[in-house]
Formats: C-alpha cells, sequence, structure tokens
C-alpha cells in the first residue's frame, strides 16, 4: 500500500467512527421504537430491534391526534417558508436593479431583523396578535415570522452575479421590469430558492416556544407540542416505546424535505459563504 | 468583489421599488420594531397583579433583576450553556468538516450522513437524549455504571450533570448545521494558498492555524453568532422536554425564566426588562459579527 492509500484508509475509517458516533442517538431511539413497555425498561439496555414498530407508531398517532398536528404543521411551515422566500426576492429585486431614495436601507434593516429575534419582543407580539384576534390561527402562528435577513441576503448575493446584459437584453426586447423578474431572475434563481426553503421549512417545523403561546387548543397545536404532550401524557414510567415511534415519524417531514434538496441546499450555502 | 451595479436598470419606475420592498418593511415594523419598543417601554412599568393598571417605576424592574438571585443564576447557567455550545460544538465540527474536506470515495454519502442532525427540531433531540440518559435504564447511565463498577448516575437530581447533558444534546443537533458551512467555507478557500504553504514545507497542523484557520474567520464569526442565538432562544423546546429548568434552577436558561416570567407568573415588568438586556447582549455580538465580516470582506479584496 502507498502512503496516500493508508492514508485515505484512515479518512475512511475516521469518517465512518463518525457517521456511527453521531447516528448511535437515533439509532438507539428507533431500536426503542421497536420495542413492548417492558423491554424498553430492559436492564442491561437491548440494542436490537423488536416487532412492535408498527403498533407504536399506530399508538403514538392516535394518542396526540397526529394526523391533525402534521396538517398544521405543514401548512405554516410551507407557508412561512413560502411568503419568506417571495417576500426575500422581492426586496433584493428592488435593492440590486433600482435607483431609489432610501435605498441605503438596507444595511439597519437587516441589522434589525438580526437584532430582534422573537424573545426580546414576545409579550407586546402577544399582545398586538390578541389585538389582530389572531390568537389560535395560522396568521398568529405565521406572521410574526416573516421577516427574512437570510433571504434577502441570498437573493442579494445572486443577483449581483447575474450578468449585467441580461436586464438590458429584456429592456430591448421590450419587456418591462416585473416581467423580466418573473419571466428570467426568479427561475435562474432556482438553486438559492431551493436552499431556502429547506432552511426555512426546517426552522419553521421546529418552532416550539411560540407556536406553544399563541395557540391553546388541541386543534391548532403543532408537531413539537406534541411531543411534549406524549411524554407528559404518561404515568411515572415513561412510555419510551411510544413516545420514540413519536419522535421519529415527527422528523420525517424535515429530514425529507433536506434529503431531496440536498444538492441545491449544499451550493446555496456555497454561494453565501463565498461572499 | 463586490459588484454593486449603481445604475438604474430599469429607467422610469420611480414607485416600483418601494412597492417590492413594501411588505418586507412593513412586516419588520409591524411585528419587530414596534413590539419591541413597546418591550422597552414596558421594561420601566409594572402591572398591578391583575393586568388593571400600569404603574411608572423608571429602572425599578431592572434593579429588581439584578439584585435577584434568580436571574443571576439564570445569566450564569445560560452563559455555561451557551459557551459549550459555541465551542465545543465548534470545534468538533470544523474538525469533522476538514476530514471531510478531501478528495475521497463517497463524499457525497458522507456529506449526507453527517450533516442530517440538521433536520432535527431542538425537541426532537432533547427527547432522544433524554432516553439516552434515562436513569436507571438508559443506554448512557448503564455504559457508566458498567465501566465505573457501579456509579448511579442521575441527570435529573444532579445540577451539574443536567447542564452538562442539555448542552451536550443541544450540541448535538447542531453539529449538521455548523459542518455545512464549515465545509462550504473549507471549499471556498483557494487550493494554491494551501500548497504554496506545504511547498514552503510547514506541516499539515502550520497550514491549518497559518493559511486555513485565519481565512476562514468570516465563517466562523458567522457561527459563533448563530450557535449564540440558538444557545440563547432555539434551545427552549429542548429544555421544555428534558429538564423545565430544573433540577433546582440549574438548567433555568434565561429563554426559560423569560417564558415562566411572562406567561405563567404574569410578571411583565420583569419580562420586558429581561427582552430588554438580552436585546443588549445580541447587539453588541451582533454588532461585533457585522464587523468582522466587513472587514474581512476588504482583506480579502
Amino acid at each position: 500500500m502507498t502512503p496516500r492509500q493508508i492514508k485515505a484508509g484512515a479518512s475512511h475509517a475516521a469518517l465512518i467512527a463518525l457517521v456511527v458516533v453521531i447516528a448511535f442517538p437515533v439509532f438507539y431511539a428507533l431500536i426503542v421504537s421497536t420495542l413492548t413497555f417492558r423491554q424498553a425498561y430492559i436492564y442491561p439496555p437491548r440494542l436490537y430491534p423488536g416487532t412492535e414498530l408498527w403498533n407504536n407508531v399506530v399508538d403514538a398517532w392516535n394518542r396526540i391526534n397526529m394526523g391533525r398536528l402534521f396538517f398544521v404543521t405543514s401548512v405554516i411551515s410551507v407557508g412561512a417558508a413560502v411568503v419568506k422566500i417571495v417576500l426575500s426576492l422581492m426586496a433584493a429585486f428592488a435593492y440590486t436593479h433600482f435607483r431609489f431614495r432610501g435605498r441605503a436601507l438596507l444595511f439597519p434593516m437587516t441589522m434589525i431583523t438580526q437584532m430582534l429575534p422573537l424573545p426580546v419582543r414576545i409579550l407586546p407580539t402577544y399582545e398586538l396578535m390578541a389585538d389582530f384576534h389572531w390568537v389560535n390561527s395560522y396568521s398568529g402562528l405565521m406572521f410574526p415570522f416573516f421577516a427574512s435577513t437570510t433571504g434577502i441576503l441570498l437573493f442579494r448575493q445572486f443577483f449581483l452575479t447575474v450578468p449585467r446584459d441580461m436586464p438590458d437584453a429584456a429592456r430591448v426586447d421590450g419587456a418591462g421590469p416585473l416581467r423580466y423578474f418573473w419571466d428570467i431572475l426568479v427561475p435562474v434563481s432556482r438553486t438559492n430558492i431551493a436552499a431556502l426553503f429547506v432552511i426555512e421549512f426546517i426552522f419553521m417545523w421546529s418552532q416550539y416556544l411560540w407556536p406553544l403561546i399563541v395557540t391553546n387548543t388541541a386543534d391548532m397545536r403543532v408537531v413539537q407540542i406534541g411531543l411534549k404532550m406524549l411524554i407528559a401524557t404518561d404515568q411515572i414510567s415513561p412510555a419510551w416505546n411510544v413516545i420514540m415511534a413519536g419522535t421519529i415519524v415527527s422528523m420525517l417531514p424535515p429530514l425529507a424535505v433536506l434529503i431531496a434538496f440536498r444538492k441545491s441546499f449544499a451550493e446555496g450555502i456555497a454561494m453565501q459563504t463565498a461572499k | 468583489m463586490e459588484n454593486v451595479v449603481e445604475e438604474e436598470k430599469f429607467p422610469g419606475h420611480p414607485l416600483l421599488p418601494y412597492l417590492l420592498i413594501l411588505p418586507s418593511v412593513a412586516v419588520i415594523v409591524v411585528f419587530l420594531v414596534f413590539p419591541f419598543l413597546q418591550s422597552v417601554q414596558e421594561s420601566f412599568f409594572a402591572t398591578t397583579a391583575f393586568g388593571t393598571k400600569s404603574v411608572f417605576v423608571g429602572l425599578r424592574n431592572y434593579e429588581r433583576l439584578f439584585t435577584s438571585p434568580d436571574f443571576r443564576a439564570s445569566a450564569v447557567a445560560t452563559l455555561l450553556f451557551a459557551a459549550f455550545v459555541m465551542l465545543v460544538g465548534l470545534s468538533v465540527s470544523l474538525a469533522v468538516a476538514h476530514l471531510l474536506n478531501q478528495k475521497l470515495r463517497g463524499q457525497g454519502f458522507y456529506q449526507i450522513a453527517l450533516i442530517w442532525t440538521y433536520a432535527l427540531s431542538p425537541a426532537v433531540a432533547g427527547a432522544i437524549w433524554a432516553l439516552m440518559f434515562a436513569p436507571a435504564t438508559g443506554f448512557v447511565p448503564y455504559v457508566v455504571a458498567k465501566l465505573s463498577g457501579g456509579y448511579l448516575m442521575n441527570w435529573m437530581t444532579n445540577g451539574s450533570l443536567a447542564l452538562l447533558v442539555v448542552s451536550a444534546a443541544a450540541t448535538w443537533k447542531m453539529l449538521g448545521y455548523n459542518i455545512v458551512f464549515f465545509l462550504a467555507g473549507l471549499q471556498n478557500i483557494p487550493e494554491e494558498f494551501v500548497d504554496a504553504a506545504r511547498v514552503d514545507g510547514a506541516g499539515p497542523w502550520r497550514t491549518f492555524w497559518d493559511i486555513t484557520f485565519p481565512m476562514l474567520s468570516p465563517t466562523t464569526t458567522f457561527l459563533l453568532f448563530v450557535n449564540m442565538i440558538y444557545a440563547f432562544f432555539q434551545v427552549f423546546g429542548l429544555i421544555d422536554i428534558m429538564t423545565q429548568g430544573g433540577p433546582g434552577d440549574a438548567t433555568n436558561i434565561l429563554i426559560y425564566k423569560l417564558y415562566r416570567d411572562a406567561f405563567l407568573y404574569l410578571d411583565t415588568g420583569a419580562a420586558s426588562a429581561e427582552s430588554c438586556v438580552v436585546f443588549v447582549v445580541i447587539s453588541v455580538a451582533a454588532i461585533i459579527q457585522l464587523r468582522f465580516a466587513t472587514r474581512k470582506a476588504i482583506y480579502a479584496r
């Protein structure tokens, strides 16, 4: 073996070890989700699967009405991601293609958005939702999240790399700015749009604190709160097998989105890091 | 580097740019700036028990906060927690990304197999780690008992251990995100810099610290900021699922205390003051981060 092969072999060994270590907690959770209640409490802990996966999933699904939780969470995750993408595209288009008074606002705007995460305004935001009669509604769940620094910066960065003669050519062909935006700029931004979709979908799917505050009936709860309900409804000994079945099911949609768009996601991140 | 185009691409549309930024600006003003200013205002008032009357109390809420042992304990827990997430998380992620950043077969597989924790929510991470560390029956206490000859580890009664376990769980969940960004940052470093250092006879260790690490600093600074925000706020679900701030107040980090003060104890004054304190900390971090990013951009030119 050449030194180079030895080095590659060592790298592979190290990487595989890392993959295994990082995956272990989820592997263990997966095992537990296939056991019966009593098997989950066996000592020493059992590390090979049982046969109860389907029963546990059904049990978890019915206990917290997961169908409804999935529906609500999907609506707000897709909704917020789409709205954020559209707003960011529009703002970035304005900032890169037009001269107007107040254009220098971009910088303060991004600063403000970064410095005002929900917790520094949480009580008044809740009061605002109450004034709007948005408590327990999709609007209440989504609206406070619609500002996106990440999106505006990502698209601005990308629009600046689009060749200068493209808008000129469009103008010569008689296309107005909106036509150019919709027919040319948006389609060539699809990699960035997909990357931002992944980021915002996962971000919204993971929300816990805000949905906990702004909703108060079972039919408007989200998946993350469902996990808490699954754990809290139990007696002294948690039914780990059912809890883990629910946990595993709850992480499938964001995982699927990440895997489906992984190429665009990685490229989008690379573009953002390049600066 | 940046070709900021100063010319008008579509002349004759004076109103259009305003219409395009209007929705973003409206959202920021209505849902961010306005509520925040109200937070500031409410931090100078105290509300009577039934919420019927507000009384101006000046700096009393802040005074109350800074002299309260609860708040100090919470601040210390938050700082320890955030320091762990930022330092341990970023070191491990950078090491992994560095290892991954070479020509190897199976790149695609390794990438997805190392970044998928990004898709997990903090609450999911909390549930899984609570299972792993379940006293008496969990996998980790079992291994610890085996190795130590019978030590019974129980993070539900041991405050420092609880803080360590929630920190580790939170760090684990962020590995995927950090690795993606570090890997992208590493791949953007021109190879000739690293090769030049090699030719000059620098070993891999020297090359990393003298070339790679400094050139990576915009990514590192960005990730420090993101991880800080994460450790300060986004871990709420993880704490709520794992410990609810306990045992005692060992894991009662600021966001959890803020939630309880605001929505369980209905202490509007204290909660608003806490919001403002957090705002100051975040602003300082944001400004430092932007300074760094800008300075680096100029240097790169």
